[in-house]
């Protein structure tokens, strides 16, 4: 199972984008890959979910984990999501208030608090 | 549409797959393949049964790392006249639902801390029912999806 997590620069955010599945047999890659951002000294950083087709509670978890790690450094995490199978998984567990949820990265980038299509 | 024409009404499905983290996947493509041919959920509730069979199948593979078990773990779907069953069963050490933690209000700093144990609150949200039954070897896992009823977990 493929998971894509390609990484574009965006008006100083990077941009990581998600692809595919988020389960706990690909969910480890996507830590990685955000620990490594970090690491890189990336700290504002949108997570485009717009191309992911499944999310359980591991997909989450990394969230939660990168947001936490983002906050330490005075940094703060961004999500980009419309699809509203995978918005149900933010609803149900309460995390649509933890999280900045935007309809677009132009709106993320754009900032607002709106939780996103203002700017779109 | 009555149960019984969707020709599924009686059946029983079981699919055993190995204890680790790429067969979760094929299980939860299996019981949403099984779950969209059978006419009476709607695309929403068998994107509700797939995600709730995901965390269920989570568990139990991690219930049989923690237990060094090799055995496999098995999912039965039963297609009833009012509602669809699916059981995930491990041979890990079994655990007490009633005793998980607490997460803090989504407004507290500390809900951060909780990275895990996210998977039993969405499976309750998603599913009509969900019962955990200590069994010999492990915990039964029996979700509920009943034919007719309104998505769970739709505000």
């Amino acid at each position: 199972m493929d998971l894509g997590l390609d990484v574009e620069e965006r008006d100083g955010f990077a941009v990581l984008s998600v692809r595919g599945e988020v389960d706990v047999y690909t969910a480890p890659r996507f830590r990685e890959r955000l620990i490594e951002l970090v690491s890189e000294g990336k700290h504002m950083i949108i997570v485009d979910l717009e191309g992911v087709d499944f999310l359980d509670s591991t997909g989450l978890g990394v969230l939660v984990g990168g947001l936490k790690r983002l906050r330490s450094h005075d940094g703060d995490l961004l999500l980009v999501c419309t699809q509203s199978r995978i918005l149900k998984v933010f609803e149900i567990t309460g995390l649509t208030k933890v999280f900045s949820i935007h309809d677009s990265v132009d709106a993320a980038v754009g900032g607002g608090s709106d939780g996103g299509g203002a700017n779109a | 549409m009555l149960a019984g024409e969707a020709g599924l009404a009686g059946e029983v499905i079981e699919l055993e797959i190995p204890a680790r983290a790429e067969f979760v996947a094929l299980a939860r493509l299996v019981v949403s393949a099984l779950a969209a041919s059978d006419s009476n959920l709607i695309d929403e509730r068998v994107d509700d049964l797939k995600l709730a069979v995901s965390e269920a199948c989570t568990n139990a593979i991690e219930a049989h790392g923690k237990a060094g078990s090799d055995e496999r773990v098995l999912v039965r779907c039963k297609a009833g006249s009012e509602a669809l069953e699916v059981c995930v069963e491990d041979q890990g050490q079994g655990f007490d639902p009633t005793q998980l933690p607490d997460h803090p209000p989504v407004t507290d700093p500390d809900r951060l801390k909780f990275e895990r144990g996210l998977g039993i609150p969405l499976i309750k949200a998603l599913v009509d029912e969900v019962e955990f039954s200590p069994t010999d070897r492990g915990t039964a896992v029996r979700l509920v999806m009943r034919y007719g009823a309104n998505g769970a977990g739709t505000s």
